[in-house]
């Protein structure tokens, strides 16, 4: 393998701005802005006085330092914690939908007109701050199936918001989790009903336009008993010098006997070769295994975002529940990434998966930081943690550090970790036979990637591996 | 609490800081690390690396120095902790300091050393000097300021370049039956030259039940293509505190095969940092713990891939009864440049009982590329598959469980190269696991 420098990087695909009119709140944070966002959105009481909580409790927290990354400080008085593209009013359907943003999203690839979706899948569209359309709303309340955005379910279904908001991670959780408690904008909202199984997929497309913006979305998920739906999750953001900061929260709660599974595709612009710009997506995801039975399973390829802080987590509460994640994460260039998984065991014969993959390359920085909690009641769980890392290149990083607290004594739990390069051995044996170095290394990252694409539905593995290929283009030559 | 112990301290220097002819430079030394103490105190829960240990009980004890006019133990209630039996050459330390009645050189060859620092550094400072301190840093921890703080005696051996010693050289540290709260702060330095072989058995046993502290530092030092060979083994009261840190560092070409053994003390913690200071180096860390009651032991280690070519291999084996507590934090970096690296770490934790806990964090930290580095950890209970497979062969419920966890302790054991301290070691193991009365039985 020849220097890494020498090949050209093929640029960021998603990095274009689209030009419209936006709403932006001034930058800053207090409780004027709060209450000014709230007050855009026609929140309800409880809600404010929850962000009001959340934010007089964010002032006396630190930021947490433990992760392993660097970046410089971040001036929270200096973000516009709110902009939407301007609208007359909230569109009544597609057709009242700005066409610029109908443009944007099919430039990515996300269609929203419904006769040209590919079946299969209903799309929640944001934009900067605000969701600008929900596909697929009609046939899906048909089951009883609530999927709209954020703003819309506290508008419409109050009840269930007030419930559930904060029961898996609380507004005291963490530093950015409460940030995001006090300033979250939009994001998606869905409750499956008892006994249904959703019919489609769910998606939501998350996109950061404006400068000088964070987005701060929070999506909740509820599956009520017996129920099963599969969600997805993709991103994108224009490239910039600035780094903007994404501080998401996602709630999931399974009851007895339900399923949840969720998908993240992570594409947010990374920065540039030197590190410049990018994203820093500092996100907390927590799932609640809260009934006997239930099901959630966490599967994300990781590869856009300056720095990566996200634990996506299950707290298996009912007996015999199960918790799964399934990780990719690439780091090229500059691009940092501390990621990994909680798994608490707190019911009997919970089980648990853990499969985490990290490819470094460049002078990328790769970590994995996972814990694994079996509590004193959690008789019979049982863990298996696998976490793999591959190096590209001399001046990247792989490092592995799983927490891991038995306290129970039939409990079994086991864990392994590996960190190996791509052999030389194996690209000339590829090589021999009649591959490019090019292909032959897309073929053993796509393989050691395997074990986590085949979790991922179908349509979405195939657009994992192509975007696997373009992040890691320009590492091997 | 924190004040009794610089109280101490300020009397432990008023009384000539142990010895009358301790060099200049210790005096600085100590004070620089009384006043680290002072400000970082005893470590708590909040930091990271204590997060699992509490040593509450530790900084609320007003533990003291002993007068140095106790008593001392004979030959004949040392010998069932002697490997190999009387012969062997030994440095014997009783509470603390070094006892050359109890002790033995006889038969080594010319140049080695085997014996206390304090009189070393008297006799001969540029030997001790060259390498004392040089390793483990005092500021790591509040504990470790403490013993550079209080720093006096402990073992010194020193081996002279391309000599071989056969017989195992033991370090034995006991602590009798004193009253109330004795503290002592062994320091201790092992010097192998160049293209130098020798075995190290470093013992720390109660031969009451004092509620002592042990707060020890040991460095070990290979130069370039050296063999040593490193075992320890802590056997104190279940009453006794033990805190050691211990601190390799490795020359090119050489070999450090070492293996830490804990039995005892109700609270004991060890700290151990090996550093593959020089390409070729080859590294074994191995450890055992048998625990029951209520004891707690913690092991911190870190392998340091400084540089490239090396490799290492660790195991941990951790066998926990009744409300027994482990924890283990396994750290391994490979810094830049360090390539061809081979390190593989294992940590498994055998929980016995329904209170039993394990805690077990290994940690991976590789910046370098072309390396091979694995770890895995396990924790669980015996595996019920193969409890019925020996009761299915006539076994009784307690000789197959009994036989099970002293197989799992015999993988750490059967590594163990030189057969007395192996045979010694399995000894101490069935007792503990209560292996012979139901041999006798059945």
């Amino acid at each position: 393998m020849t220097s890494i420098e020498a090949r050209v990087l093929q640029p960021y695909k998603y990095g274009f701005e689209t030009t419209i009119a936006s709403d932006v709140v001034r930058a800053g944070l207090n409780e004027d802005i709060i209450r000014l966002i709230s007050q855009k959105k026609g929140e309800p009481a409880f809600l404010l006085e929850w962000r009001l909580k959340a934010y007089r409790h964010w002032l006396t927290m630190g930021e947490p330092k433990w992760a392993n990354i660097t970046y410089g400080p971040i001036d929270y008085q200096a973000i516009h914690y709110y902009a939407a593209p301007k609208q007359e009013k909230g569109p009544e359907s597609l057709g009242d939908v700005d066409p610029k943003l109908l443009d944007t999203f099919e430039k990515l690839g996300i269609p929203l007109a419904e006769q040209k979706r590919l079946t299969g899948v209903a799309v929640d569209a944001v934009f900067d701050s605000v969701s600008v359309a929900t596909t697929f709303r009609e046939e899906l309340s048909k089951y009883g199936i609530i999927f709209c955005s954020f703003s819309d379910a506290v508008r419409e279904h109050p009840a269930l918001v007030e419930r559930w908001l904060g029961t898996v991670v609380p507004y005291t959780d963490n530093f950015f989790a409460t940030l995001n408690s006090a300033v979250f904008t939009d994001g998606s909202f869905c409750y499956v009903p008892k006994g249904v199984r959703c019919p489609l997929e769910l998606s939501t497309y998350f996109r950061i336009n404006a400068k000088s913006t964070g987005q701060f979305e929070r999506t909740l998920i509820v599956a009520d008993e017996g129920s099963y739906v599969s969600y997805l999750e993709g991103c994108s953001a224009p490239m910039r010098d600035e780094h903007q900061l994404h501080a998401a929260v996602v709630e999931l709660i399974a009851l007895d006997e339900a399923t949840i599974k969720y998908s993240t595709i992570q594409n947010w612009y990374p920065g540039d070769e030197q590190g410049r710009g990018g994203i820093y997506n500092f996100v907390t995801k927590r799932g609640k295994c809260a009934g006997k039975n239930s099901k959630i399973s966490w599967t994300q390829v990781e590869t856009g975002s300056a720095i990566t802080w996200k634990y996506p987590g299950c707290i298996l509460q009912g007996d015999n529940s199960i918790g799964e994640f399934y990780s990719v994460a690439v780091t090229n260039n500059r691009q940092q990434a501390d990621t990994g998984t909680k798994m608490i065991h707190i019911g009997k014969n919970t089980r648990s998966t853990i499969v985490s993959k990290g490819i470094s390359a460049g002078h990328g920085q790769n970590t994995y930081r996972g814990l694994v909690k079996i509590l004193k009641g959690a008789e019979g769980a049982r863990n298996y943690s696998q976490c793999d890392s591959m190096l590209i290149g001399d001046q990247c990083g792989a490092h592995t550090f799983p927490y891991i607290d038995v306290r129970n004594s039939t409990a079994i739990m086991e864990h392994e970790a590996s960190t190996s390069k791509i052999g030389e051995d194996q690209i000339f044996y590829c090589k021999q036979r009649g591959l490019s170095a090019e292909d032959a290394v897309s073929m053993i990252v796509n393989g050691f990637c395997k074990e986590v694409f085949k979790e991922l539905p179908m349509e979405f593995a195939v657009e994992a591996q192509n975007l696997l290929g373009i992040s890691l283009e320009g590492s091997v030559g | 609490m924190k004040e009794h112990f610089l109280a101490e301290y300020r009397a432990f220097v008023g009384n000539g800081g142990g010895s009358a002819r301790a060099p200049a430079w210790l005096k600085p030394l100590r004070a620089r690390a009384i006043a680290r103490f002072a400000e970082v105190g005893f470590p708590t829960t909040h930091q990271e690396a204590w997060r699992f240990t509490s040593v509450q009980s530790i900084a609320e004890t007003p533990f003291s120095l002993i007068p140095p006019d106790t008593p001392l133990p004979t030959l004949d209630d040392l010998a069932p902790l002697l490997v190999g039996g009387r012969a062997t050459p030994r440095a014997v330390f009783v509470n603390g300091r070094f006892a050359p009645d109890l002790s033995s050189a006889q038969g080594l060859p010319d140049g080695v050393r085997l014996g206390g620092l304090a009189a070393a550094l008297a006799a001969e400072p540029a030997l001790v000097e060259a390498h004392l301190g040089k390793y483990a840093r005092f500021d790591a921890h509040g504990f470790t300021a403490l013993a550079t703080a209080f720093l006096a005696d402990g073992a010194f051996v020193s081996v002279p370049a391309k000599t071989i010693i056969e017989a195992p050289l033991q370090l034995l540290f006991v602590a009798t039956a004193v009253a109330g709260h004795p503290m002592w702060h062994p320091r201790n330095l092992i010097v192998l030259g160049r293209e130098a072989r020798a075995t190290v058995v470093e013992t720390y046993a109660g031969l009451g039940d004092a509620a002592s502290l042990t707060n020890t530092v040991t460095e070990l030092v290979l130069g370039d293509g050296a063999r040593g060979e490193h075992y320890r083994v802590q056997r104190e009261s279940p009453n006794a505190y033990h805190v050691a840190t211990t601190y390799s560092h490795q020359g090119r070409d050489s070999a450090l095969e070492s293996c830490a053994v804990v039995l005892g003390a109700g609270l004991s913690r060890h700290d151990l940092t090996a550093v593959l200071g020089g390409t070729g180096g080859y590294l074994i860390l191995n450890g055992l713990q048998v625990l029951g009651g209520r004891q707690h032991v913690d092991h911190h280690t870190c392998i340091d891939h400084a540089q490239p070519h090396c490799e290492s291999h660790e195991v941990f084996n951790g066998i926990f009864d009744a409300e027994a507590r482990g924890v283990f934090n396994g750290r391994i970096i490979v810094r830049p440049g360090a390539q061809r690296t081979d390190s593989k770490q294992t940590n498994n934790n055998l929980l016995l009982s329904r209170d039993a806990r394990a805690d077990s964090q290994p940690q991976l930290e590789i910046y370098a590329d072309d390396v091979k580095c694995t770890h895995g950890s396990t924790v669980g209970p015996l595996d019920p598959t193969a409890l019925y497979y020996l009761r299915s062969r006539g076994l009784g419920a307690e000789a197959a469980r009994a036989l099970l966890t002293y197989g799992f302790g015999t993988e750490i054991l059967a590594r163990v190269g030189v057969p007395d301290v192996r045979t010694q070691l399995d000894r101490i193991v069935r007792e503990r696991l209560h292996m012979d009365s139901w041999q006798q039985a059945t």
